[in-house]
């Protein structure tokens, strides 16, 4: 199907797309990537009065790299920030979790910001910046504020952003020393949204035993999901050489904690049983990492 | 600018080479623009919701779906689709022509949205493993050829890129 019709703004700069959107209030909506956001409009889901492209934007096309962290302009592509090895180098999560969304070629368009602004509770990026605690910048004509992750997923598609409001970046942290990620998904299909997947950092202490283990999860609620396996991580290595764990007993702890929604894809039991075996499998890869990248 | 829902643009873009242009409304995909208002039929249009590929085109260089950026977005970019893909006189580009040769397409609905992939896919990575090349196709759906032939021809057309003459 084709769009509904809507006004059309091109700014140029971050002080006119704020303007528009301020005059556009409820009615206004900001075009990134455009990879959610037109399938909606294709489908007739979505019909905003105005709509603000933030394509001709050149400043939010940024990507900063610092030992503290990375910092996503709004106009980054997956694609740009995927393939950033120093990204990849400070916050391996990134990386792992962009291979997950979508194809290439959406990765091509689709922008960071604009896939945490979508909060889609399968997608892969809010569960990445909830786990992190990062942060997404949001600027309005009228002001600035800093909103933490896990203030700003508020529902299935809804974010903390208000009417006016543009994310202009997003901060995802460094890793601590001797820590350890990954990122494990179960989909259908290579490329579609997974049924749930978990993004972990183990963290080791100078022993190489496990200090600190936590967990990010999309697809078991409506929002991402942060569970702090650091107390059944540290109870399942008792007696065991430093790096052994029993990962399955901490998957188990976690997929209990869990209540997943059952849809047309998957039952709410199997998604729970998927997210503990996942857990299992990327606390036991992440433990591994953590106890190599202290060499 | 502000362009009101039923107001016509001018969208001008390089299209294959050339510089195009033509009136139309900023709700007009990129892909329609392609088809009606330029008459570059093609471009195919399967699902307009980003999940078959048959619209692929490359935008400055780089694979999109056509269906999901509206025209005036891509105006002033440069746009490249099947049509662009063959050499002077109509010469079949290397990958057109492992697809030919590999019968890598049965009705042809799917082939440009390949054909551009493929072709930006090589460029990137002129020696992609096995895995490299699923990857890079995955986002494209075939419903005739169960794909063996597809990934055939991807391969056959990096033996072809690397015979070109540079
Ligand atoms: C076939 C297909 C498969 C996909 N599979 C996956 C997948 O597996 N996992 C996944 O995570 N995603 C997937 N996606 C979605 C893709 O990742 C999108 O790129 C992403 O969700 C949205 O980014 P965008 O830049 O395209 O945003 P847009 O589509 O432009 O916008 C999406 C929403 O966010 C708002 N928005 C965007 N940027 C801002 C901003 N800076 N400030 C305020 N609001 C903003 C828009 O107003 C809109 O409501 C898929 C898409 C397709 C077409
Ligand atoms: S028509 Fe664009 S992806 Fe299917
Ligand atoms: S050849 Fe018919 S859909 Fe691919």
């Amino acid at each position: 199907m084709k769009p509904p019709a809507f006004a059309y703004h091109a700014p140029d700069t971050l002080g006119a797309a704020l303007a528009a959107l301020a005059e556009a209030g409820d009615g206004g909506k900001v075009l990134a990537g455009g990879q959610s956001l037109v399938p909606l409009l294709n489908m007739r889901l979505a019909a905003p009065a105005e709509l603000v492209d933030i394509n001709r934007i050149t400043a939010l096309d940024t990507l900063e790299v610092t030992a503290g962290g990375v910092r996503v302009g709004a106009l980054a592509r997956h694609s740009r920030v995927e393939r950033s090895d120093a990204a990849a180098g400070v916050q391996p999560l990134l990386r792992r979790a962009l291979e997950n969304v979508a194809h290439p070629v959406i990765r091509n368009r689709g922008t960071v910001v604009g896939s945490l602004a979508h909060a889609d509770p399968a997608a892969e990026l809010p569960a990445v910046l909830a786990l992190l605690d990062g942060t997404v910048e949001v600027r309005s004509a009228t002001g600035r504020r800093t909103v933490p992750a896990g203030a700003f997923f508020t529902g299935p598609l809804e974010s903390a952003l208000l009417p006016g409001e543009l994310a202009v970046s997003a901060f995802f942290p460094a890793l601590p020393p001797r820590t350890g990620t990954a990122f494990r998904e179960l989909s259908r299909r290579h490329g579609d949204y997974a049924l749930a997947g978990v993004a972990v950092t183990v963290g080791l202490d100078e022993d190489l035993r496990v200090a600190t283990a936590r967990a990010g999860y999309l697809g078991v609620a409506a929002t991402p999901v942060v569970l702090d396996l650091t107390g059944p991580a540290l109870a399942a290595q008792e007696g065991r050489p430093a790096g052994e764990c029993d990962w399955a007993e901490v998957g188990g702890y976690a997929a209990a904690r869990l209540d997943p929604e059952p849809d047309i894809h998957a039952s709410a039991e199997y998604r729970r049983t998927l997210a503990g075996v996942l857990t299992e499998r990327a606390l036991r890869a992440a433990a591994a990492e953590g106890g190599r990248s202290d060499s | 600018m502000r362009l009101g829902p039923a107001e016509h643009h001018e969208i001008e873009m390089t299209v294959n080479g050339t510089p195009r242009s033509a009136p139309a409304p900023a709700r007009r995909l990129l892909s329609d623009f392609l088809r009606h208002d330029l008459g570059l039929t093609g471009t195919h249009v399967g699902c307009e919701h980003g999940v078959c590929g048959c619209c692929t085109v490359l935008l400055d260089g780089e694979p999109v779906r056509s269906c999901l950026m509206f025209a005036v977005t891509a105006a002033g970019h440069s746009i490249t689709t099947v049509e662009g893909l063959a050499g002077a006189g109509g010469a079949l580009s290397p990958v057109q022509r492992a697809f030919q040769e590999c019968h890598g397409l049965q009705c042809g609905f799917c082939t440009p949205g390949f054909l551009c992939t493929v072709t930006a896919l090589l460029r990137d990575n002129p020696r992609p493993t096995d895995d490299e090349v699923l990857e890079g196709v995955s986002g494209n759906l075939c419903r005739c050829t169960g794909y063996q032939n597809i990934v055939k021809s991807v391969r056959r057309a990096a033996e072809l890129l690397a015979e070109e003459p540079t």
